[in-house]
């Protein structure tokens, strides 16, 4: 069974001027496992089908069923237990709680879970020290630097052991070097066996994905799969 | 997960000192002031409770009329029209359990070196029974002392001090107008009087022996007022009734023409002096939950600013997994502290504000667990009711615009 199955998705917004339409009968298919890079210029609508595949936002008409569920069917408790326990986010910006320490950062999936205490601590601790930053835990966001923040931040998104991790332009604001950890980071969690699905504007850390899919005006245009571990070994020999 | 949120409360109270201490300050400036003036005004009640407990309940007062001399009228109580076989006739109808006829003026006491003017009860030892007033010390004068006017006299707390000093006056004699005068015992102190009197500054002794020796009453037997005392409340009416009858036959006084007495009651007056602190108090707590409310207002004011300035906070709590119940408990939770915590120093403020108003002004302050829980619980509440709408603003938000606010 697919991880995700997309049928004659559409989305429309209502504005001023009248209705626009985002997305138009997308299909899109996706196995557990696979790592997927979703590129297209700016308003081709890739972040909303991120959106929708987050369940943060629900298509105007077609089926989206994630994890043999059909999302339309789910109520806003529901829908926040999936954000909470079958998918994990990585932003752009990050998005850590500033005033609060990367432990607690990590950790926060888990109080909405109602996960006692001493495991959110343990469990929260443990992933901080996988992405490597198993001595900051009691830091602050703003006491490191954009990559380690990114790191804090799927440390976040996998504290539940999502089965799908969602990542929109997750390099967007990081150097090269940072941008290329992150993604030999996303690699390593994609042969654990877990689901990615990227967006991105570049194409050198689209070759990361084992699956490249474009987005032009609403539509799929372009879907191929590459040989992944090919493109990882060339990179690193040109690093 | 409970104390999980609480502790994220505590940390956002914390993240801006100031405005968390301000929003506090409306709650304890709201629950001092409730606090201080129901102190206060219960304070005031129980003072006007225990001055007509002092009086003596169900009473009313026989004044005998006014007389006319040359076309002047004289005030009540200047004729003596009333007396002592007026007060036994009195005592013998229905409901009445007590009669006191009284006989007053002042005199000058001496004793030793020192002397002290004062005013003079003359009455029956009943008089003590309606006023529930006790002996500190010593005995009360008889029945017998009165039929032969015998020497004796209780005398008032004032009056033991400022003419006896350290002395234990029982036994003493004192002099009154020229009379010497055996001390019999010492009253209770009883303190001031619903108009401010000190009654204790008295002295009590039988009614015979005041008209004789002291008062110099023109006719025999004749008294200023008589005290009646009823059964109970409810049988005030119809003696008050059965009085005017009485004395009317007793006085001839035929249908139609002027009474040569007048009955007051007391307990009438007492009750509106009670009346209208219960009314004072009652506003003044009205008054002070007017700033409750203006402090409600403020936790609503912060906790909006709040919720708009933490937007992208909670478009990210949405997206790992909070449902709107956690993100309308989070925020309803923090103000529900801001309210608890302002509302518990506002109790502290309000106890220690009431404590001093005791001591610089001697009033009496009454600081009830009731009142205390009553600011409690409304605090609680302001906190639960004005945080409640700026919470379900929060918890309604779309995750996406959130997570796109700036």
């Amino acid at each position: 069974m697919s991880l995700v199955l997309v049928q004659d998705l559409h989305k429309d917004y209502q504005t001023a001027a009248g209705a626009i339409t985002v997305l138009k009968q997308v299909n899109f298919t996706m196995d557990a496992g696979d790592f997927v890079a979703i590129m297209g210029p700016s308003g081709s609508g890739k972040s909303t089908f991120m959106n929708i595949l987050g369940c943060l936002d629900k298509p105007t008409s077609g089926q989206y069923m994630l994890d043999g569920h059909h999302v339309a069917e789910l109520d806003g408790n529901a829908l926040a237990r999936i954000r909470n326990q079958t998918i994990g986010f990585v932003f752009q910006g990050f998005n850590l709680l500033s005033r609060t320490t990367l432990l607690d950062n990590v950790a926060l999936p888990l109080v909405y879970a109602g996960v006692s205490r001493d495991e959110r601590q343990s469990r929260a601790k443990a992933l901080l020290e996988k992405v490597g930053l198993g001595q900051y835990i009691y830091s602050l966001p703003n006491q490191i630097s954009g990559g380690q923040q990114q790191r804090v931040a799927i440390a976040r998104a996998l504290v539940n052991r999502p089965r799908l991790i969602l990542a929109d332009e997750p390099t967007g604001n990081l150097d090269s070097v940072t941008s290329e950890e992150i993604m030999t980071l996303f690699s390593e969690l994609n042969t654990e066996g877990i689901s990615i699905v990227l967006v991105t504007h570049e194409s050198d850390i689209a070759a990361h994905a084992s699956r490249q899919i474009r987005f032009l005006d609403g539509r799929i245009v372009h879907d191929e799969r590459s040989q992944s571990s090919l493109n990882v070994t060339q990179i690193e020999e040109v690093s | 997960m409970f104390s999980a949120m609480l502790g994220e409360a505590w940390r956002a109270m914390g993240a801006n000192r100031l405005r968390t201490f301000l929003t506090m300050l409306g709650m304890m400036i709201g629950v001092g002031s409730v606090v201080l003036m129901m102190a206060v005004g219960q304070g005031a009640q129980a003072s006007v409770k225990q001055s007509i407990n002092a009086m003596g309940s169900n009473l009313f007062i026989v004044l005998s009329g006014s007389f006319t001399a040359s076309g002047a009228r004289s005030g009540s109580g200047s004729s003596s029209s009333l007396n002592v076989n007026d007060a036994n006739a009195i005592s013998e109808l229905d409901g009445v359990s007590n009669v006191a006829p009284i006989s007053m003026g002042n005199a000058q006491v001496v004793y030793g070196n020192n002397n002290w003017s004062t005013s003079i009860i003359g009455t029956t030892p009943s008089y003590l029974d309606i006023r529930v007033w006790d002996l500190e010390d010593g005995y009360v004068f008889s029945e017998s002392d009165i039929r032969s006017a015998t020497r004796v006299a209780l005398v008032g707390k004032t009056v033991v001090e400022n003419i006896f000093g350290d002395v234990n006056p029982i036994g003493k004699t004192i002099r009154i107008k020229q009379n010497p005068f055996m001390v019999l015992g010492v009253l209770k102190g009883k303190g001031q009087s619903l108009d401010g009197r000190d009654q204790d500054d008295t002295i009590i002794m039988p009614l015979t022996t005041a008209q004789r020796k002291i008062l110099g009453n023109q006719f025999s037997g004749s008294v200023r007022q008589i005290m009646v005392q009823a059964n109970t409340p409810e049988l005030m009416p119809m003696v008050e009734q059965n009085i005017n009858g009485l004395l009317n036959q007793r006085h001839n006084i035929r249908e139609g023409s002027d009474s040569d007495f007048f009955v007051r009651n007391l307990t009438a007056v007492a009750n509106s002096a009670a009346e209208t602190t219960r009314t004072m108090s009652l506003l003044l707590g009205a008054i002070a939950s007017v700033s409750l409310l203006v402090g409600g207002i403020g936790i609503m004011n912060i906790m909006l600013v709040s919720v708009t300035e933490r937007t992208r906070e909670i478009g990210i709590r949405m997206a790992i997994g909070a449902r709107e119940r956690d993100i309308l408990l989070q925020f309803l939770l923090e103000a529900i502290v801001i309210s608890i915590i302002g509302c518990l120093i506002g109790l502290f403020i309000g106890i220690t504000g009431a404590m001093l108003v005791n001591k610089i002004t001697q009033a009496t302050v009454v600081i009830s667990g009731e009142s205390v829980m009553i600011a409690f619980a409304v605090a609680a509440s302001v906190g639960i009711f004005f945080g409640f709408y700026p919470a379900r603003k929060a918890a309604r938000m779309n995750p996406i615009e959130a997570l796109r606010f700036q």
